[in-house]
């Protein structure tokens, strides 16, 4: 019963989601349930989830970056450009791009932290900036094939592994990466990051550099999309419009995840079932044979119904009692319905001190 | 706030100024004038459509809500009103009124999204944005529908050099201008924007001012999808998205001054922020940059300007109380309880800096 509970509580609702698309995958599609196929599925999902769990780092700490799609436009250009047909030259040129990587963070998250401008405008700038200078560079064409040995990170894999017989490099990618940022919110820099999010000031004056905390977010989301980069060279191959509108997928998957834009509130796992969500989603609608011009459509309904599902719940689960899961929520949701609804504030405080009460005598 | 509403808006002309300055050195230097009639009015026909959008924008941005869906509704409008018309100038009434109906609507649900459903303003217009993407995508498949040739005027023709659509658009901001500073409607958005609890508390009914907002905002790129449909002749399902209005838009806004998290700003502001846009790209074409550099030096732009004053603007309170505060009951209300504000406002900067000299004192001992 606890366990149906958290999947319908905010937390759980991507999961509950993701559940639902699977199930709905599987009845549509029998033969997706075998392990070689949700193998694929995973593959295809790590390019999107990986940018998600840059995101993540930056929405948490209430900002934005909407230049990840062009950085990976960018990154994909230069490894097209660069690696040629060259082997040797793997190695440098991905050296090459972490630095890339890293740079584009550091000039963002030090425009945004230190000259003070909104991160929604530097990162667009950021965005239009790097995808003209490629552009540019390139003279619009992205031309190059990167060498074999390179695309072989994005497409290549274990083969012959018993059970599910092949296993993407880049789902061990996105593991480790999710593995990693795991580790990173537990850290003193995701849980600063995360109380940034909350109340900036505050975290200030308890005397966080909070300059190059946020600044360090937005190197992460950078690095994130290099890696993303890397695999969609193989996976997708060179072309200008690799990468483009990365940026809102990855903000709607991290959103879907029960992350609060604004920052302050949001667990990465979820951000990363945000992005399975969103890959199951199209899975479901080409397997149902939804016509590819109401794709879009499709999408945008569910995406708004499924944030706003879990900002009702969430609402109505804060009032009254602390966030956390409380030991009696059974009687917790009816109450703090009646006191959205009750027109005067004070009889909204007298609402939830009458639910506190009756709990502290219910235990 | 007066004072200061000013201020901000000066820093923008004066970025104008350096913008415009800049320009016709550079614009002199290949040996050609900034200024000619024809420069003139390219630039000011660049100016009006992004103006339309990005006044829309601004009262959004106002509201501490986005509009993401813009650039949809734009290539909606010009396909919704080039169909209708369909080359008949007779229908040309009925065609804007039942355009800007259509706009109203999304605008409505918009509007509702954000404030019934409490969906992020950002998240709500994305996939309201893709909901028109697919309605786009069923309906047509590529340009529709004819302008007659009576619409097309509007585009085509100005008075000396000042375009018919940029006198249109200046009229709009003028009424929107109106409906910020005069109305309760507009004093309610401010608040609203500004923190939508306190505004609750002290009894404004939040959702109805933005949901305003928002059906303005579809309206105003409506009119900016007409425009651009009788510029072209046709109507486009690509033409808002391939102008990346959603983004421009918003750039611009914040590039005049506005908040973008809600609650300070102007329209004037705005309209300087997109002048500078139409400047710098005038001056692009003028000097025949390669397009891809267009985009670094827009980018760049939009930074910088941006950078020169958000450190100040956002150090920078308006007084809530007291002369030149927020007011909403009146005028001689206001001035009849000025002194006392005043007096209060004193007491409660000396009791701040009191305390700040106490913290530091602490912070000594420390």
């Amino acid at each position: 019963m606890s366990f149906v509970r958290t999947l319908l509580s905010p937390r759980g609702a991507v999961f509950l989601l993701l559940v639902i698309l699977l199930a709905a995958v599987i009845v549509l599609n029998p033969d997706f349930a075998e392990p070689g196929q949700i193998m694929r599925y995973i593959q295809r999902v790590a390019p999107v989830a990986i940018v998600a769990i840059g995101q993540f780092f930056v929405i948490v700490a209430g900002e934005f970056d909407l230049s990840q799609g062009s950085l990976i436009t960018a990154q994909v250009i230069v490894a097209g450009n660069l690696v040629g047909a060259d082997d040797s030259r793997t190695i440098p040129v991905l050296c090459l791009m972490v630095i890339l990587g890293l740079f584009v963070g550091l000039a963002n998250g030090l425009l945004t932290t230190l000259l003070r401008v909104p991160s929604f405008i530097v990162t667009l700038g950021m965005m239009l900036a790097l995808l003209g200078l490629v552009l540019w560079w390139t003279g619009g064409a992205a031309t190059g094939n990167p060498a074999d040995s390179f695309r072989q990170v994005g497409r290549g894999g274990v083969r012959d592994i018993p059970l599910i017989d092949f296993l993407p490099w880049s789902v061990l990618i996105l593991a480790a990466w999710l593995a990693l940022a795991v580790w990173l919110t537990k850290r003193p820099l995701g849980k600063l990051l995360m109380s940034i999010g909350d109340n900036a000031r505050a975290t200030r004056y308890s005397g966080a550099r909070d300059w190059w905390v946020t600044t360090r977010a937005f190197m992460i989301s950078s690095l994130s999309a290099t890696v993303s980069a890397v695999l969609l060279v193989g996976y997708a191959g060179v072309h200008p419009s690799v990468g483009r509108g990365y940026e809102f997928v990855a903000i709607t998957a991290v959103v879907l995840g029960g992350v609060v834009l604004g920052g302050g509130r949001g667990w990465i796992v979820g951000a990363v079932a945000g992005a399975f969500v969103l890959e199951a989603l199209f899975l479901v609608l080409n397997i149902a044979g939804v016509p590819s011009s109401l794709r879009d459509a499709v999408q945008g309904v569910i995406i708004i119904a499924a944030v706003a599902y879990s900002g009702l719940v969430f609402r109505s689960r804060s009032r009254g009692t602390s966030p956390t899961p409380s030991p009696d929520p059974g009687k917790d949701p009816d109450a703090p319905v009646g006191a959205d609804t009750s027109a005067s504030p004070a009889l909204d405080a007298e609402g939830t001190a009458e639910v506190r009460g009756h709990k502290n005598r219910g235990d | 706030m007066r004072r200061i509403r000013i201020d901000q808006t000066v820093i923008v002309l004066a970025i104008l100024v350096v913008v415009i300055i800049v320009g016709a050195v550079l614009v002199a230097a290949v040996g050609r004038s900034l200024f000619s009639p024809g420069n003139i009015r390219d630039i000011l026909t660049g100016m009006s459509v992004l103006g339309l959008v990005a006044i829309g924008q601004t009262l959004v941005i106002l509201g501490a809500s986005l509009d993401l869906s813009v650039a949809y509704v734009i290539s909606l409008a010009s396909l919704i009103g080039a169909t209708i018309m369909n080359g008949n100038p007779a229908s040309i009434l009925w065609a804007v009124a039942a355009t800007l109906l259509v706009c109203a609507g999304i605008g409505l649900a918009n509007g509702l999204i954000v404030t019934v459903l409490k969906v992020n303003g950002f998240i709500a217009t994305l996939g309201v944005g893709l909901v028109l993407q697919g309605v786009l995508n069923t309906n047509f498949q590529g340009s529709a529908g004819s302008v007659p040739w009576d619409f097309q005027l509007i585009g085509a023709t100005g008075i000396g050099p000042v375009p018919v659509s940029t006198i249109v658009m200046i009229a709009l901001a003028v009424v929107v201008w109106l409906l910020l500073d005069r109305t309760r409607t507009g004093a309610h958005l401010f608040a609203v924007g500004g923190d939508a609890e306190i505004a609750r508390l002290s009894g404004v009914r939040t959702r109805p001012p933005l949901i305003a907002a928002h059906v303005l905002c579809s309206v105003f790129a409506g009119l900016a999808g007409l425009l651009l449909a009788s510029r072209l002749g046709v109507g486009s399902p690509t033409v808002g998205q391939q102008g990346g209005y959603a983004l421009l838009s918003i750039a611009a806004v914040v590039l005049g001054g506005t908040l973008l998290l809600g609650g300070r700003g102007s329209v004037w502001g705005t309209i300087g922020g997109v002048a500078i846009f139409a400047v710098v790209d005038n001056v692009m074409s003028v000097m025949q940059v390669n397009p891809f550099l267009k985009d670094v030096v827009r980018g760049v732009v939009i930074v910088a300007a941006v950078a020169v004053y958000s450190r100040r603007a956002i150090v920078r309170r308006r007084a809530r109380f007291g002369p030149g505060g927020t007011r909403t009951g009146g005028d001689t209300a206001a001035q009849a309880a000025a002194p006392a504000m005043a007096a209060a406002t004193q007491a409660l900067d000396a009791e701040a800096s009191a305390s700040d000299a106490d913290r530091a004192a602490k912070e000594d001992l420390r």
